[in-house]
């Protein structure tokens, strides 16, 4: 089967629209997360996105609209746990991850059952994205390549350096903010397609390739961005011509890509 | 003439949610002082420079800054924190981000900050270093660049916290001499909070100790004949 047949169905041109916007956003946005150790605040929202996903069904609510608040409020409260040397922070939010799972199906098994929808809110499908959901997808991926770029040299420096950039008399506390939402909104758009169970890594795995192979920030990020999208385009066409479900295989594209990186980060030594 | 204040505590109380953690504190620094600041572990160093940088508010008193520092023009040096240590960022990167309280609400660098930036890594000697990544170089260079980046933002002062740990004996001589020379020189003050009281002392004018049973705050040479400074020589002999 060619590749221009592959593309003939509609819901394979909404699936490449918005899985390239999400992967790209994911990968602007991982690096940051990653560099200051948030990435396990990326898996947190994922599982909390789940949780919600379920109860917006239950409720007959349109699963994006419901989730998309409950998901950034999500990112607000993970955040200030990271941030509060008080918390044992990881194991909170491990312990989030896990009860918002736990509701989440205790929800899906009280009212649909668990039928092949859980999963595809698990795993993923590429049949899930309405057209709806990519023209949101448009819309927030826009945001955030254009608060990113605008915002690029604050990020870095509230990325590499919080101490210091508060004491330049940036208000650090509202560029996290920013980035937690930003990356809450990217994760629930995302979500459907590649599910809750898979999403975080498209976060965390184009920045982890970039930083074996850059030096330089601007560098990882124009590389995580590159090796994102690259790694979702063969994937969805690896998943389309084997039948595989579409998020599983994105992540072995990345994970491929990684090891890859690894080989050339060794042997350039 | 007399030297400008810069910074000044007026019976000033630091502390975290109701805890004091200094109490009735006097301090003025001038435009060319050097001063170190001692104490134990956990005797609160770290929250007075917190509190000079105007990133914890004090319970009483009052810090006043001169004109020319509001907006964040101190040149500071954090304690590094171990995400740091491997990120992926070249030195120039590293060292722009220094001008960034200048730059108000633009959202690029001008051609001027940029050439300021280029300038500092000259005077720190780490522009031969410019396109290497941060994470590669050694732990003397690394403190060079974050010394370069506040450079950048500082007009005046310079607020450096535990600038030596992890630096081997010859790194921190040299980051040493490259203090009196911003010191002297170029008429930089300098607040550094340190625990290598030896080196510290013989450059700096004047010493806050920190401690349970109070302040000592005056010249070097004052210090050593003090109580505190008094057990301090005769550990050191």
């Amino acid at each position: 089967m060619s590749l221009l047949q592959m593309f003939s169905f509609p819901f394979m041109q909404r699936a490449l629209l918005a899985g390239v916007l999400v992967s790209l956003c994911c990968a602007l946005l991982g690096v940051s997360l990653v560099l200051k150790r948030y990435s396990m605040i990326g898996d947190g929202l994922s599982h909390v996105s789940f949780g919600a996903l379920a109860i917006a069904v239950a409720l007959g609510f349109t699963p994006l609209y419901f989730s998309i608040p409950v998901v950034v409020l999500a990112a607000f409260f993970l955040l200030r746990m990271a941030g509060n040397p008080r918390w044992n922070s990881d194991a909170a939010i491990a312990a989030v991850s896990a009860s918002s799972l736990a509701v989440g199906i205790m929800v899906i098994s009280r009212t649909t059952g668990m039928t092949t929808d859980v999963d595809n809110y698990m795993f993923g499908s590429v049949l899930a994205m309405s057209r709806a959901d990519v023209a949101l997808s448009v819309l927030v991926s826009a945001a955030v390549l254009v608060l990113f770029v605008l915002f690029y040299h604050k990020l870095f420096a509230v990325t590499f350096d919080e101490s210091f950039s508060r004491a330049a008399g940036l208000n650090v506390d509202r560029y996290n903010t920013l980035l937690a939402v930003l990356t809450a909104l990217t994760i629930v758009l995302g979500m459907r397609m590649m599910g809750a169970m898979l999403i975080s890594s498209l976060v965390i795995f184009p920045a982890l390739t970039a930083m074996r192979l850059f030096k330089s920030f601007r560098g990882v990020v124009l590389c995580a961005a590159a090796a994102s999208v690259a790694c979702f385009c063969a994937g969805l066409t690896a998943s389309f011509v084997c039948s595989t479900p579409v998020g599983a295989t994105v992540v072995c594209a990345n994970l491929a890509l990684f090891l890859l990186s690894c080989l050339i980060g060794a042997l350039r030594r | 003439m007399e030297r400008s204040e810069l910074l000044a505590c007026r019976d000033v109380s630091l502390g975290y949610e109701g805890q004091n953690v200094l109490t009735h504190l006097n301090l003025s620094i001038r435009a060319g002082d050097y001063l170190c600041v001692v104490g134990d572990n956990g005797s609160g160093k770290s929250t007075l420079l917190r509190g000079l940088l105007g990133l914890l508010v004090p319970q009483s008193g009052e810090i006043w800054r001169a004109p020319e520092l509001r907006r964040g023009a101190i040149g500071y040096l954090p304690q590094q924190t171990r995400a740091q240590r491997d990120f992926p960022a070249t030195v120039y990167e590293v060292v722009l981000s220094g001008c960034l309280s200048q730059r108000g609400s633009r959202f690029f660098y001008s051609a001027a900050q940029k050439s300021a930036a280029l300038m500092n890594m000259g005077k720190l000697g780490v522009l031969e270093l410019k396109d290497e990544s941060y994470r590669n170089l050694s732990g003397g260079q690394q403190q060079r660049v974050l010394l370069a980046r506040a450079l950048c933002a500082a007009g005046r002062l310079l607020i450096l916290d535990e600038p030596i740990t992890g630096l081997d004996p010859a790194a921190a001589q040299d980051l040493y001499k490259t203090l009196s020379y911003l010191n002297e020189k170029e008429g930089m003050a300098v607040v550094m909070a340190t625990h290598d009281l030896g080196p510290a002392l013989r450059q700096a004018h004047m010493v806050l100790h920190i401690g349970r049973g109070g302040f000592f705050y005056g010249a070097a040479a004052e210090y050593l004949a003090s109580p505190q400074g008094r057990r301090f020589k005769e550990a050191e002999l």
